[in-house]
């Protein structure tokens, strides 16, 4: 699973190992809710994000949010918004096996990113987030640093996104 | 490529993040059933088609998934602003004030 898809110098495409993901749907006012449930103190603001360990959530909507956690602990952040229902209610959706992430990394990887991505790249703030399209699949962009981004696609879509990259990867190695 | 304003994530950004969803501001009747055959299908069909501003709504999909509304020239493709979902359609003459 995590052998390099394909790679040059400038620029490499990973699939990396399964995470536990969530879709949290919640009242912003109702947010310390959620906080202490998941253990992190969630971002307000569309497209940013915040870590702590392998705990990471992103702002997708006005009251959405994308989480990540280690994959073993996907039962026990389930348990733990289950015990707030009662008393704050919010919609909690596993979709750990609906997407598969890739790893792009490298001095060229906005570059590779901008041959199926509309969006202005330079503008994504590290550490944040955003829903977007991959020529027209839709898709979540995190970026991690200056020259790595994860890129969150749904299954079905993947083996067109992961054409497209391929192609433009041979293109890039290539001199194009 | 159009860029459009999302009033809710508060970023301008390419139309293919976004779908159009036809005219803005067409009140559901409270009680359909007392309406005659031709009020209910003006509700239903009949448009402004306004060879001008048109105030419309529009989708953010492939971002934060928020419908608002938008005012936009229907010759020159321009949106003049976006707004909202709920909020009234903006003044003009204030618009055009403000550029
Ligand atoms: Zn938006």
């Amino acid at each position: 699973m995590n052998a390099p898809v394909t790679s040059f110098d400038a620029v490499s495409v990973t699939l990396l190992p399964p995470v536990a993901r969530f879709n949290l749907r919640i009242d912003p006012k109702d947010l310390s809710a959620a906080a202490s449930a998941f253990g992190l103190t969630l971002p307000t603001k569309i497209g940013e994000g915040a870590q702590n360990g392998d705990r990471a959530a992103y702002c997708m909507g006005p009251d959405e949010w994308l989480l990540h956690a280690a994959e073993s602990d996907q039962q026990a952040i389930v348990s733990a918004f289950d015990k707030v229902r009662a008393t704050t209610p919010h919609s909690l959706v596993v979709i750990s096996d609906r997407e598969l992430t890739l790893s792009i990394k490298g001095p060229a990887a906005a570059e590779l990113l901008s041959v199926g991505c509309p969006i202005d790249l330079s503008r994504l703030p590290i550490g944040g987030a955003k829903r977007t399209v991959f020529d027209y699949a839709q898709v979540v962009l995190i970026r991690d640093a200056e020259e790595a981004f994860r890129l969150e696609v749904w299954r079905s879509y993947m083996p067109h996104v992961q054409g497209i990259l391929e192609i433009a990867t041979r293109e890039f190695a290539a001199g194009y | 490529m159009l860029l459009i304003h999302c009033p809710y994530c508060d970023d301008t950004l390419p139309e293919l993040e976004f779908a159009y969803a036809g005219e803005a501001h067409i009140v559901r009747p409270e009680d359909p059933s007392k309406l005659s055959d031709e009020e209910w299908r003006d509700f239903l069909f009949i448009r402004t088609n306004v060879k001008g501003v048109h105030a419309e709504r529009w989708r953010h999909i492939n971002g934060c998934g928020r419908f608002f509304n938008a005012l936009r020239d229907t010759v020159s493709d321009r949106f003049l602003t976006t707004y909202k979902a709920g909020e009234a359609r903006p003044d003009m003459t204030q618009l055009e004030a403000a550029e």
